[in-house]
């Protein structure tokens, strides 16, 4: 007797959702082929609880191998298989298809505004460029004397725990016309990362980030026009945030 | 810095040069770089960006004994270990993981992490599986936690620090290959050779000093909570290059998947009081672990959530899940303690948590076994010998202080306290060493290996073979096994072994070719599911995460010992007996000889 108590045929826990069929589009782009991408028709059977990405991988190891994307934790926290999803910045493993409208075609594509690699694949560097140049550590010059933790109170803590949630997926930025339009500005991510560090109690380079962001690339090109808010698989209030960040650079002081 | 260093370009090949050489950036290969990047010339080679490793998935917390809280000390979290781990624990390697913890949570602070407050302003602490005071008497508080995304925090604060030291990073670069050259009649290693995902160039790393990191092998079962990534490639590499592996039937079973999807929900729920319920509603774990109920241990948990389903007090429509209930706790605490986690059952089961309980079922979640090291990360080449140079830290190592058990937060634990000792270790051996040749033509073998994924009829299909590993996996070499469910799984692989030589690689590309890589990573899949099923199999008792039904009892008298795999004559031979020699090492015993494991 094996241990086929465990053994399951797939999710039943909420089998309500049935078995259907769902048209995925998806903007495909060979670099050692094509000149321009193209859009690329799927007609796939998809059940209960499936989500986007295992769409994919169905197109991936069913029909086509060489469909390319990232992806890795397959539950939102690895910030690998950020794509356009309907047009809307999201996580191919954390948007089930049940949520899309299955009657139409799903349409996927790879993120806007950073140079596109291969179908759902764009280059990343520039995105964590912009992420290192806030200087996004701890910059402090004291360590407490018995060698123990800095102290820091429960509100002090919280006054930057939503900004300590990003996953730099890249959605928040590349949903940002500000960013599509100019690729120099920094972005949402960097300014998310830059503001977990302005706001925290045990930190002293805020002003250092600050005198960042104050550039003509900085804070205030943000626009706020909250797709970085709407984009974010994590819920962070990005925009909020960024808020913050130019309050503090007003006042000279986080 | 942002543009790739691409080496010295010989015949297309990148040649590079470091002291030191860490392959994975995870916790284990962040943590070393940390140590050693700002001391010697490193190079941290990883298939993904370093934030997506699955360091980052890691929820509930991180074992020390601050005492924060309660009244704790080392002492009795090195107990807990060993006793946590069945008594297959190198009690001297559980001693350094509970006595180094208190700094490397210190560390980690100092470095910036936001690690949940008390009232005091000190580090918060919970509860955890199997951690206790005075030697069981009752739960303690140790955990160190931020909220339920520890691991997202300690991956981000290492990575942050490996920003602020500059860490020479190639990300997307899959290391294939680990290159020795016999230097006075032992073999050393001179570097690895890795594939650069987005042109399908060969780059050749040279190091002094030569560490993987590179993390677990959970994609061998279906029902996992681990990544897609996490297919032992280090450890197979390792395997190939004829260097033993140690206790690879031990594997663990996380109780608390969502059910039929895997997805993780930390052991945090019920160090924050979420229980356990069958489909009669009924808190089972008083029957099995009666002190610490439904903080036992994750192998008894398991054990027992399976035997209420076998038994037919499952919950739902096919009696095959139970429930885990957190719907007394107040929802503004489930906010602040435990939102990823809730939200994962909203997400993926349209369950709420504040008034429904979570269907449940355990999960693959973490190789105890893997490449024996030593207490300084130094990995081994026979029972007792090391390689000179080579060092292995993190999920792809064995210490061991997981024993046949690893006990929740001791995994974050490890990462910190042995990658830190593997970045000094391999700082200080690069120091006075000589650079170790490289071999003549040191890219044949990944071409080799290329060829050899390549090189098929093409008349299989990579996700069919591996469909069929992971759900025989599942089926047969999961909480319960028996020789018969071991031998059958075993025919199988061998049958997938030699239908994986015709595996079809569709993408001819040289750019971002994920299908050629995921061929490559269901071979290393292919031979550590043998090695794990052929110790599984020699092994006939039952201890820790590995349960023989033919073999139900602990047999301390001849088997508290480690097993030492070694691969030997022709690794493409069909029978495993032709290929893989077991041996035995013996177990480190301090202060704790093995007595009857009660909760």
């Amino acid at each position: 007797m094996a241990s086929d108590v465990l053994e399951k045929k797939g999710p039943r826990a909420h089998d309500a959702v049935p078995t259907f069929t769902v048209t995925m589009i998806v903007r495909r782009f060979d670099p050692e082929v094509d000149e321009e991408p193209r859009w690329v028709d799927y007609d796939l059977e998809m059940h209960g609880t499936d989500r986007v990405l295992d769409a994919l991988h169905k197109i991936k190891w069913e029909i086509d191998g060489s469909l390319a994307f990232r992806r890795s934790c397959a539950h939102g926290v690895c910030g690998s298989d950020a794509m356009r999803i309907n047009g809307r910045n999201r996580l191919a493993c954390k948007t089930l298809l049940k949520d899309l409208d299955v009657s139409q075609p799903i349409y996927v594509e790879a993120l806007k505004g950073l140079p596109l690699e291969k179908d759902l694949i764009v280059d990343m560097e520039p995105f964590f460029d912009s992420f290192r140049d806030v200087q996004p550590f701890l910059m402090a010059s004291s360590k407490p004397k018995d060698g123990k933790e800095r102290l820091q109170s429960p509100e002090e803590r919280a006054r930057f725990d939503d900004t300590t949630k990003c996953i730099l997926c890249a959605a928040c930025t590349s949903s940002c016309p500000v960013f599509w339009t100019d690729g120099q500005y920094f972005g949402p991510a960097a300014i998310v990362n830059a503001h977990r560090f302005i706001f925290d109690s045990r930190d002293e380079g805020a002003q250092v980030r600050m005198d960042i962001l104050n550039d003509k690339e900085g804070v205030w090109r943000c626009r706020t026009t909250f797709n970085c808010t709407d984009a974010c698989p994590r819920g962070i209030q990005v925009t909020q945030a960024i808020a913050e960040v130019k309050q503090a650079i007003m006042r000279g002081k986080p | 810095m942002s543009e790739t260093d691409q080496g010295t370009i010989v015949d297309g090949v990148h040649f590079h040069k470091h002291d030191i050489v860490i392959v994975g950036a995870g916790g284990a290969g962040m943590r070393a770089a940390i140590e050693a990047g700002p001391k010697a010339s490193t190079a941290v080679i990883s298939k993904l960006y370093p934030t997506r490793s699955h360091t980052g998935a890691a929820q509930g917390g991180m074992a020390a004994a601050l005492a924060n809280v309660e009244e704790d000390n080392w002492e009795w979290h090195t107990y807990d270990t060993v006793k946590g781990g069945d008594y297959l624990v190198d009690q001297d390697a559980a001693e350094i993981l509970a006595k180094e913890a208190i700094d490397a949570v210190i560390d980690l602070e100092n470095m910036g992490l936001p690690f949940n407050r008390t009232p005091e302003g000190r580090i918060d602490q919970r509860r955890f599986g199997g951690h206790t005071r005075e030697h069981g008497k009752a739960p303690v508080r140790r955990a160190c936690y931020a909220a339920d995304r520890t691991g997202h925090m300690i991956l981000q604060t290492l990575y942050q620090n490996c920003v602020k030291h500059g860490i020479n990073f190639f990300n997307e670069f899959y290391v294939l290959d680990l290159l020795m050259t016999e230097v006075d009649g032992v073999e050393r290693p001179a570097g690895v050779v890795a594939y650069e995902l987005a042109t399908g160039d060969l780059h050749v790393f040279q190091g002094k000093s030569i560490i993987f990191a590179t993390g677990g092998f959970g994609k061998i079962y279906k029902t996992t909570s681990n990544a897609h990534t996490l297919t032992g490639d280090g450890v197979g590499i390792v395997w190939r290059k004829g260097l033993p592996l140690e206790d690879m039937e031990f594997f663990q079973f996380h109780p608390t998947g969502l059910a039929g999807l895997g997805i993780l929900l930390s052991e945090a729920a019920r160090g924050e009081g979420a229980i356990l319920r069958n489909s009669e509603g009924e808190r089972f774990m008083e029957r099995y672990a009666p002190t610490i109920k439904d903080l036992a241990p994750r192998d008894i948990v398991a054990r027992s959530m399976a035997t209420e389903i076998r038994e037919g007090r499952g919950a739902g429509p096919y009696k095959d899940y139970v429930y885990l209930d957190i719907t007394h706790l107040e929802p503004a605490v489930i906010d602040a303690k435990l939102p990823d986690i809730t939200e994962f059952a909203r997400t993926y089961l349209g369950v709420e948590p504040y008034t429904e309980p979570v269907p449940v079922l355990p999960t693959a979640h973490y190789a105890m076994g893997g490449i024996p090291t030593t207490n300084n990360a130094e990995v081994l080449r026979t029972n007792t010998e090391t390689v000179p140079g080579l060092f292995a830290a993190g999920e792809c190592a064995c210490v061991s202080v997981h024993g046949s058990n690893r006990l929740g937060t001791n995994s974050l634990l490890d990462i910190n306290v042995f990658g830190k000792r593997a970045g000094n270790n391999a700082v200080e051996y690069a120091k006075s060493a000589d650079w170790v040749d490289l071999p003549d033509d040191p890219t044949a073998g990944v071409r080799r290996l290329l060829d050899h994924v390549r090189g098929g009829d093409g008349s299989e299909r990579i996700a069919v073979i591996r469909k069929e590993l992971q759900e025989a996996m599942d089926r047969n070499a999961q909480v319960f096994r028996t020789d018969e469910s071991l031998r059958d799984v075993g025919d199988l692989i061998k049958k997938l072994r030699a239908r994986y030589r015709n595996v079809q690689v569709q993408d001819k590309g040289k750019r971002f070719n994920t299908d050629l890589l995921e061929a490559v990573e269901l071979g290393f899949l292919l031979d550590l599911a043998e090695v794990v099923v052929y110790s599984a199999r020699n092994r006939k008792e039952s201890r820790g995460a590995h349960m023989r039904e033919d073999y139900p009892k602990r047999d301390d008298k001849n088997l508290m010992v480690h097993t030492m795999a070694y691969l030997t004559g022709d690794a493409e031979s069909a029978q495993a007996d032709d290929h893989i020699r077991l041996d035995w090492k013996p177990v480190v015993v301090t202060n704790y000889p093995p007595t009857e494991r009660k909760y």
